[in-house]
């Protein structure tokens, strides 16, 4: 199946954000609802089930200078097997103009067994211009293996290289379950926003969350890993519940249940320096450590 | 000197740019208890040269190919060629910079590039290093990687071979030293991973003649987030 759709918002002139163009077609539709704070809020519905492979794809998203668009999906996408050897492929293109924002917050992409799935995202910000995009993929539906699946990310900021990520799991990316990739955890998600209004906040990780702030322009990457896709939007959106409220701390789930907001920064880089002056040091981590000659 | 030869020092990890310091994440992973045995760091390694592996030897060899765009200008600033190496190898840096979200990270690559650049210019010191970026805190390992191979005659490929090479080894080597395993099994351990380290850098380089958009940007979501873990300690066997 193929299908596009395009969204372009405009702001008027009295700030008001509106839709000069909102089109899809099955299994792409898009659905307005009302937003009260002058932005717009579009839903993505799924028209059909899927991706199967074979479908291919495409939205376009157009924010034009001032305008405010929140997007979401209704439900999470389950990429499923079709004729073999197929690939189904949800290309997503935005363009964010000066002053405009974009909420980019969909439901979870689930990579089903057999499923050959690409996810490609290509956006584009103006220098001033504001991004909150959330991506997660979860591996597998319960129980299962997942199929093949890639998750492209390609963003650009003021025409300048911010963010370019590729994650793939399944059969055909080695040690993408081992330790090196994602250690097992069947779900995993990063959350980027893009805003210039606020301060670049420093790096920080708790358990598996961590925040890194970007070179190029005020902008930071939460990226975690998780045991379900419960957990993972936890730990995504609590981190985005916090923005605004204290940049120097880290919300992170307390056994599933509630979260608690841990100080963080500060004694980092001092410990950092520390290390960088002396050099390596004998012992370390949570084992003895032997130093050899090397 | 052979190229073979000159293969065999590049990829020597006494060559003096600080490699043996590193530990290529391992020391995190192992301290997480995810790399505890010879099982575990297969599956590490292997997640490596599909992930930090790729990237670093495309960049490697689309920095070596960059190289090759014309001789090292003689006076930097008057050679018209000269500027679409700098140009090229300054887009190189910053799309290097957005496939490495962890600062931790960046600041290791950037760290490692300084070492192998002053390494380098000892060595070549007519080699084009003075169209590497000037940006704050070094060159990023590959691009000063590439750079060395292609003033040792090497061409993208063996560059890509040297880069895969060095990330499988130095946190082989280093498991050696935080795990206490039989050198033997991990060296047989990399003997195994041989086609798979000659099949990444065969990849790396194809992928080195795209654009540098389009070049590989395999991400890890425990890579980032192991490397900033690691930062914050206060004391450390390897640098990273």
């Amino acid at each position: 199946m193929r299908a596009t759709a395009r969204l372009v918002a405009r702001a008027d002139r009295h700030g008001r954000t509106t839709l000069a163009e909102l089109r899809g077609e099955s299994p792409l539709l898009l659905r307005q609802v009302p937003a009260g704070d002058g932005g717009v809020t579009v839903y993505v519905v799924g028209g059909a089930a899927g991706p199967l492979a074979g479908d291919d794809l495409r939205l376009d998203v157009e924010v034009g200078p001032g305008a405010r668009v929140r997007m979401h999906t209704v439900a999470a996408s389950i990429a499923l097997p079709g004729r073999p050897g197929a690939v189904s492929r949800m290309l997503v293109r935005a363009t964010v103009a000066e002053r405009a924002a974009l909420h980019w917050l969909p439901e979870q992409l689930v990579a089903a067994a057999g499923c050959a799935h690409v996810a490609d995202a290509e956006v584009d910000v103006a220098e001033d211009g504001v991004l909150h995009w959330r991506d997660e993929l979860i591996c597998g539906r319960h129980g299962e293996q997942p199929g093949r699946a890639e998750v492209n990310t390609g963003v650009d900021l003021a025409g300048r290289p911010l963010l370019r990520q590729s994650l793939a799991v399944g059969p055909d990316a080695p040690g993408w379950a081992g330790p090196a990739v994602l250690g097992g955890a069947p779900a995993t998600g990063s959350l980027l926003v893009v805003d210039p209004a606020r301060p670049t906040e420093p790096p920080a990780v708790r358990g598996t969350v961590a925040r890194l702030p970007l070179t190029g322009g005020t902008a930071t990457l939460w990226t975690a890993t998780a045991p379900d896709a419960h957990t993972l939007r936890t730990l995504l959106e609590s981190e985005r519940e916090q923005l605004l409220a204290a940049p120097d701390s880290i919300a992170v789930p307390v056994d599933g249940e509630g979260t608690e907001v841990v100080r963080v920064g500060g004694g980092r880089r001092g410990a950092t320096d520390r290390v960088d002056r002396s050099g390596r040091r004998l012992g370390g981590g949570a084992r003895p450590v032997r130093q050899t000659a090397s | 000197m052979s190229a073979s030869t000159m293969l065999l020092l590049l990829a020597d990890g006494r060559f003096p740019a600080g490699a043996h310091a590193h530990s290529s994440g391992l020391e995190a992973a192992v301290a997480a208890g995810r790399v505890t045995d010879l099982s575990t760091l297969a599956e590490y390694l292997r997640g490596r040269l599909a992930t930090a592996g790729l990237v670093a030897a495309a960049f490697a060899a689309a920095a070596c190919r960059a190289a090759g765009v014309d001789p090292p200008a003689s006076a930097p600033g008057t050679d018209p060629n000269g500027r679409h190496r700098r140009s090229a190898l300054a887009r190189l840096d910053v799309e290097l910079d957005a496939r490495t979200a962890s600062p931790a990270q960046r600041t290791v690559s950037r760290r490692q590039g300084r070492a192998l650049l002053r390494a380098g210019r000892a060595i070549w010191p007519t080699a084009g290093f003075d169209d590497l970026p000037a940006t704050p805190g070094g060159p990023h390992q590959p691009l000063v990687l590439g750079l060395v191979g292609a003033a040792a005659g090497l061409d993208p490929a063996q560059v890509a071979t040297v880069a895969v090479h060095a990330t499988v080894t130095g946190s082989a080597s280093a498991a050696v030293r935080l795990l206490g395993l039989d050198p033997y099994q991990v060296q047989t351990l990399l003997v195994r991973l041989a086609d798979a380290c000659d099949a990444t850098a065969a990849r790396a380089a194809r992928a080195a003649e795209q654009p540098p958009r389009r070049l590989p940007a395999a991400a890890a979501p425990l890579a980032d987030i192991h490397a900033e873990a690691h930062a914050t300690w206060e004391v450390r066997l390897f640098a990273s």
